[in-house]
């Protein structure tokens, strides 16, 4: 029984915990892609960069809150930055809009081009972010770390393994919770929300009835832009920031929306957290769990590990490969919103 | 033969002058360097060309290919490694034997069991099965063969010929992956198309990173052997310092004193092997560059090109008058992977050195792309110039922003931290000329700098 339990925890530290918050900002930063998809009909390669963006301000008035000693106790002050870097990454999608995608968009262009426009638009915030912030590590979270320690759970419960639970972990799962839900309530039950759906199902249909196209894009945007600067910011409070590894999670946020479904927004969360418990589950070695469950001569001798955790990055789209292989259109059938 | 239009000509002679321009300024030498390298990327350039200007077929997958081809060049011309062979040679040999009947297998079932539910199901097992006893024989192997004097080799090495074979064998090796990917992927719709392909390079990649066995993965490959002489025999073969003496006959003349023109006919000849061999590299190159030229342009203009058109054009007409658009689909995406595998070949071999993890599909793959739009997609002259002017300015970019900087700084002191900073960050300041290149192109001249001819017939 003991022996059991000691599983369930190895499983539950390194496999359930990290697979959740890693899951939760790939699910937000999907949900973004999604909606850039379903609404404007491109492909937003720009999309890790907005990210990118979004916790750079955040780190940027961490430091100025710091430096004044505004704290917020045992939270980490970058909980207080958010709203201000939520603001200005709306503003910088509403600027990148207004001065590149909107021409586009009312020159019809195919979704290709959009697509190559969005590239350019990545360079461009690639290069102001390096020239702002550089490219080194950062990492801005303060406060409490540990809600538990592994030390402490062994204490309390007296078992052999260690449960660690980090407070960023816990926001972030509590933070998605509660954007999703709110980004669900809006789509279903507000008058927004329902013309938004519209717009994305038939455009013309939707014109027709009145909807004004600007009102929606500005709104998706808005959206896309509070999506993409909590992903990025909790994604660099969990771990670190680093320019770098935000131009590559553009990848994962993208299978995640096509395995999900693209334009799907149920999709896009479901998808998020299949890439992510496939990229820990496929790259973790099962070695302690069997050690635990199995009786002593049947112990494995190796890793058990299906992939070195090199593979991490091409797991993802392996996944993404499979699945349209089988399921062209994703897991949820996409396209509408 | 195809003619010139003037403004053709006068892309050509833009190009020529700016190397000649960057000759009297910053050296011969380094114009040399930059023009290799424009070169090697308007090849890669003509090979996107060929899949995304002639048939709207969407290939992110450059860098994959890329890497490929540097494979190649790494298994044509390292000299093989008889101790790692004996060590592994056999565990790998079951290995793939189990791989192909695997791959049969499962080939096999697809066709017998119809029901889709079964057939994944039964697909899933058998994979599974097959993967956990190829890994037995393979991980033994491969940890044999990396432990082979793992500072110097630790990998299989290559066949030991001449690298110049491997420009042939890159394209061969990018094509071959370029059909699995293509099997897979061309279905789809192009941005999806866009995303998988990008994804797969990444995948390519990471398999290159860590496979150390096959290409030593992260402790790179140095010192692959040149199709071009060497500085330092150069500087010691009697014809070459005749030839620089020869050349420079005027200049020395005009030193009275022995020694000094002694030293100074050292100097000249420690140059001219530097800009020698650059110098043979770029003519190897360009001659690769012009066949590819040729064949491109035929092609285009041959009935097969006509009807590439006609797909990308309207894929739905193209099928009902009887074209396989599947098929010829494949087929360009194979082509034009093939021509970005060769560039890769011949980026190692002007290297020497086969580094992995240099290949960086979402920093370089997009920078392929800038070149053919800006140059003109479906366009080949448009392509080479494309490739040209965004490498010149992706290299000429930095000592410009310092310029710049410096200019809009005068005022400030040179201790200042805004000055500084901005300094300090002068490497990025390429990737804002790139993003503004790229959104000023699509937005005032999206066909292009040297648009596509329209042709009637």
């Amino acid at each position: 029984m003991v022996d059991f339990l000691n599983s369930l925890v190895v499983l539950l530290n390194f496999i359930i915990i990290p697979g959740l918050s890693y899951g939760s900002q790939l699910a937000l930063g999907a949900l973004g892609v999604t909606f850039v998809y379903a609404i404007l009909r491109f492909a937003n390669f720009a999309h890790g960069e907005i990210m990118s963006f979004g916790a750079m301000i955040t780190i940027l008035l961490t430091w100025f809150f710091q430096s004044q000693n505004i704290n917020l106790g045992i939270l980490p002050t970058a909980l207080l930055a958010l709203p201000i870097g939520v603001l200005a990454t709306i503003i910088l999608c509403l600027i990148s809009d207004k001065f590149v995608f909107k021409y586009y968009r009312h020159q019809k262009s195919v979704p290709v081009v959009l697509a190559m426009v969005s590239i350019g638009v990545m360079f461009v915030i690639n290069a102001i972010i390096r020239i702002i912030i550089g490219t080194e590590t950062i990492k801005f979270s303060d406060g409490q770390k540990f809600i538990m320690k592994a030390k402490q759970f062994k204490v309390m419960t007296g078992l052999n393994e260690g449960l660690a639970f980090k407070s960023s972990q816990a926001i972030t799962i509590i933070l998605t919770i509660v954007l999703l839900s709110f980004t669900f309530w809006f789509l279903q039950k507000t008058k927004t929300g329902k013309s938004m759906r519209a717009f994305s199902d038939n455009e013309d249909l939707a014109l027709l009835s009145g909807i004004n196209p600007d009102r929606v894009v500005f709104i998706t945007w808005m959206i896309v832009g509070v999506l993409a600067c909590v992903a990025g910011a909790l994604y660099g409070l969990d771990k670190s920031y680093k320019p770098i590894i935000y131009l590559n999670l553009v990848l994962p946020v993208f299978a995640s929306a096509i395995v999900g479904g693209i334009g799907n927004p149920f999709g896009a969360v479901i998808g998020g957290y299949v890439i992510a418990f496939s990229e820990i589950m496929i790259t973790y070695a099962y070695k302690k769990f069997f050690v635990y469950l199995l009786p002593g001569p049947l112990e494995p001798s190796g890793l058990i590990q299906l992939l070195s955790t090199d593979y991490k990055f091409a797991v993802s789209f392996t996944i993404l490969v499979i699945v349209l292989l089988i399921r062209p259109s994703g897991i949820f059938k996409g396209k509408v919103l | 033969m195809m003619k010139f239009e003037r403004y053709e000509w006068i892309a050509i002679g833009i190009m020529i002058s700016l190397f000649i321009l960057v000759g009297f300024i910053q050296g011969w030498s380094f114009s040399l360097v930059i023009l290799n390298m424009c070169i090697i990327s308007a090849i890669m350039t003509m090979g996107v060309n060929i899949s995304w200007g002639y048939a709207g077929v969407i290939n992110f997958g450059v860098m994959g290919f890329l890497a490929m081809g540097g494979l190649a060049a790494v298994i044509v011309s390292y000299p093989p490694i008889r101790e790692a062979w004996q060590v592994g040679g056999t565990g790998l040999g079951i290995s793939l034997v189990l791989l192909a009947m695997l791959v049969f297998a499962v080939m096999y079932i697809n066709k017998v069991i119809v029901k889709t539910t079964h057939k994944y199901w039964v697909n899933g097992i058998i994979i599974f099965l097959g993967i956990i006893a190829i890994r037995h024989f393979y991980l033994n192997a491969t940890a044999n063969i990396e432990d082979v004097n793992p500072a110097l080799a630790g990998f299989l090495g290559g066949l030991g010929l001449p690298i110049i074979f491997s420009w042939f064998v890159g394209g061969l090796f990018a094509a071959g992956v370029a059909f699995v990917i293509g099997k897979v992927a061309l279905g789809l719709r192009s941005d999806y198309l866009a995303i998988v392909t990008l994804g797969i390079s990444e995948i390519v990649v990471s398999v290159l990173k860590h496979e150390e066995w096959l290409s030593r993965g992260v402790k790179n490959v140095i010192g692959l052997k040149r199709p071009v002489p060497y500085e330092i025999d150069l500087q010691n073969s009697d014809w070459f310092i005749n030839l620089v003496t020869f050349l420079n006959s005027s200049k020395l003349n005009n030193v009275i004193d022995i020694n000094d023109r002694q030293d100074l006919l050292n100097n000249l000849v420690i140059d001219g092997s530097g800009i020698f061999v650059k110098l043979s590299y770029a003519i190897l190159f360009l001659i690769v560059m012009l066949i590819i030229f040729y064949f491109a342009n035929k092609a285009q203009l041959s009935p097969w090109g006509r009807m590439m058109r006609a797909i990308r054009d309207n894929e739905t007409a193209a099928n009902a008058m009887g074209k396989d658009v599947v098929k010829q689909h494949l087929i360009i995406f194979v082509i034009g992977a093939a021509i970005v595998g060769i560039a890769g070949a011949m980026l190692v071999t002007l290297d020497g050195l086969f580094t992995p993890s240099g290949y960086r599909p979402l920093r370089f793959t997009f920078i392929i792309w800038i070149m053919v739009i800006v140059g003109g997609s479906g366009n080949n002259l448009g392509a080479i110039f494309g490739g040209f002017v965004i490498w010149f300015a992706w290299i000429e970019a930095a000592p410009l922003t310092t310029f710049i900087i410096n200019q809009l700084t005068l005022g400030l002191e040179p201790t200042n931290a805004l000055k500084l900073h901005l300094l300090n960050s002068v490497p990025y300041f390429r990737y804002l000329f790139m993003g503004l290149i790229l959104l000023l192109i699509l937005r005032y001249r999206p066909k292009g700098i040297i648009p596509e001819r329209v042709r009637h017939s």
